[in-house]
């Protein structure tokens, strides 16, 4: 009861210096709309998006612009974009959040875990973390989901991608929170409960975890925009789930079935301009966020003006 | 196997057996196919492609040159306009330059690198009449290199342009708040105190100091930089290494896959280890251990 409270004061104080940040405004207003989007799509189209639309004399409506069938024209195969577009939100988003999420669980406990008892498992971690930061991700990514699909393991092709990527990415936080807690736990309250007894669990549930959830958190919103960018692109070559498609698996299917020649803009510019809006929504949420939150940022040395030496005035 | 004989379901069963010895497929895959792969990749044999049926190594140096004359053209215009802007923002702070340079490239690290490359395909192919994809025009392939090379600088604007503009955001930000902290150290101070004018300031003291932090992140981006390759080589269809690497996975051939995948791996991890070596010898202050 008590944590509960206090943290709902921690939120209402970081939500009266957030209310002041213009990038992070923006960035929380892109990520809501977004989401709301995704959550409201039945509401906001007439349309299925694997229903094919059909002019008076019962034919297929292929590649309509937006002026004969609004908001954006049709597909190749006669199917609604706006309606694919919302629905497709829900696919991104999805894949987007749950892969986001396990890299932060995955993350958190084992930079948790080796920050606080150091050893051979600190060891093993930064070891494995050095491999991951120098493969490049996309053709190690490429070949994992090639090869889990191949095994045809009755898993489905989203469920694959949430963790290969989930599984993936969870490096940056592991290191993240791995250096925050390094410091936490040289501190005089851990000291003390250490020295009235208090057991590892304890610690590190009550003293160690609440001081970097909200890095945690940050770290998070900045991983959301890596996964969701890096879905479209697994999409986009091919590894998408056909039957469910999100913005990568739309703009898959605008490049490989002629949109461009056919100059059918409304196919392939409202996919990745979805993808930029929630990207840049995450992005710019989860540096504010980090700014604010991460107490390595504070007292910069950037924000040392008073000795940057004015060049304009040197003359 | 499948991507020998997936497509051709008339083979007889005999063949696929012999086809399955022939690849060494009748073993089971652990461990005696992987045992059989590392002492092949030990004695420097990459194997043969199930698709292309040529030797793995051959295949994949006849695209090496292609990808690495995308890549560094697109990394040092990157670089070159990442530095210039990068300096030009970390000088005049807070000013419109500034809070247009930090916008521009949050957008550009939010931006799907493939779909820039699509909407610059279309624009381009439409309006100024570019190629739509490929590194020569048909008439001029196999012809020697110098005989086309205009015809190869056209092919070439494309993907470049595509990877500047994705790459050029991450130079600037990195050199913008490193020549921010370079212009707060005392050497700066006394530079000004000495009487130089801003210029000769920021060539001569700011620049070179600056510029450390790009080494170390030329090289980590190099992995970043692959992924970019698979993406434009793919929306381009630019006959290099990202392009085989996306056929080889659609055909599944694997040992093609895999031999792209070690290269690619390989010359991340050399490139990375030789940034080390460099920085250490750029910046004195750095000690090898």
């Amino acid at each position: 009861m008590e944590t509960w409270q206090r943290l709902k004061r921690n939120l209402g104080e970081l939500w009266k210096s957030f209310r002041g940040n213009r990038m992070g405004l923006i960035g929380l207003g892109l990520v809501l709309s977004a989401l709301a989007v995704a959550i409201l799509a039945p509401w906001l189209t007439p349309y299925h998006p694997q229903q094919v639309i059909r002019d008076e004399n019962g034919r297929g409506l292929t590649f309509a612009p937006p002026a004969v069938h609004p908001p954006l024209g049709t597909d190749d195969g006669g199917h609604d974009v706006w309606a694919q577009l919302v629905y497709g939100a829900r696919i991104s988003l999805t894949v987007g959040f749950l892969a986001g999420f396990i890299a932060m669980f995955v993350g958190s406990f084992f930079g948790i875990l080796a920050g606080y008892f150091g050893g051979w498992l600190d060891n093993l971690l930064m070891r494995v973390t050095d491999v991951l930061l120098v493969i490049p991700d996309l053709p190690l990514m490429l070949v994992l989901v090639a090869t889990i699909r191949q095994m045809q393991l009755k898993i489905s092709p989203l469920t694959i991608l949430i963790l290969v990527i989930g599984l993936l990415y969870w490096t940056s936080t592991a290191r993240l929170v791995r250096s925050q807690v390094l410091s936490i736990k040289e501190r005089q309250f851990v000291a003390r409960a250490r020295a009235i007894g208090a057991s590892h669990a304890h610690i590190i549930r009550k003293h160690i975890l609440p001081q970097v959830m909200p890095l945690i958190v940050a770290n998070t919103v900045l991983i959301l925009s890596t996964a969701i960018l890096i879905e479209s692109g697994l999409a986009f070559l091919g590894l998408g789930d056909p039957t469910k498609p999100s913005w990568g698996t739309m703009l898959n299917f605008a490049f490989d079935r002629n949109a461009i020649s056919n100059g059918a803009w409304w196919f392939y510019l409202p996919p990745g301009l979805a993808i930029v809006w929630v990207s840049l929504g995450c992005v710019l949420l989860g540096n504010v966020l980090e700014e604010m939150l991460n107490p390595r940022l504070s007292g910069h040395h950037l924000e040392g003006e008073a000795h940057i030496v004015k060049l304009g005035e040197a003359e | 196997m499948r991507a020998v004989i997936g497509r051709n379901v008339k083979i007889s069963a005999e063949v696929q057996q012999s086809l399955r010895e022939q690849f060494g497929l009748d073993k089971p895959v652990f461990p005696d196919q992987f045992l059989m792969t590392m002492k092949q990749w030990a004695s420097g044999n990459l194997g043969v492609s199930w698709s292309l049926r040529r030797p793995v190594a051959e295949i994949l140096l006849s695209k090496l040159w292609n990808t690495i004359l995308l890549i560094g053209l697109g990394q040092v215009l990157a670089i070159f306009f990442g530095v210039i802007l990068g300096l030009l923002a970390g000088w005049k702070r807070k000013t419109a330059l500034d809070t247009g340079a930090l916008i521009f490239s949050l957008i550009a690290w939010a931006t799907p690198t493939f779909w820039l490359g699509i909407i610059l395909l279309a624009a381009g192919s439409t309006w100024l009449g570019l190629p739509t994809g490929g590194i020569l025009s048909p008439q001029n392939v196999g012809k020697p290199l110098y005989t086309v090379l205009p015809d190869l600088a056209v092919h070439l604007i494309l993907p470049t342009l595509t990877l500047t503009i994705l790459y050029l955001g991450e130079y600037m930000l990195i050199m913008r708040s490193s020549i921010v902290e370079t212009l707060s150290e005392d050497y700066i101070l006394t530079a000004k105190a000495k009487g130089l004018n801003q210029w000769q300031i920021l060539w001569r003291h700011a620049l070179k100091n600056a510029m450390l932090p790009i080494v170390t992140i030329i090289a980590l981006n190099l992995g970043f930089t692959v992924s970019g390759a698979i993406y434009i080589e793919t929306v381009f269809s630019y006959d290099g290494l990202g392009k085989l690497f996306q056929t080889a996975l659609t055909k599944q051939d694997y040992p093609l896959l895999q031999g792209a995948f070690l290269l690619l791996a390989v010359s991340v991890i050399v490139a990375n280890m030789l940034a080390d070596i460099l920085y250490t010898l750029l910046d004195p202050r750095v000690k090898a251990t």
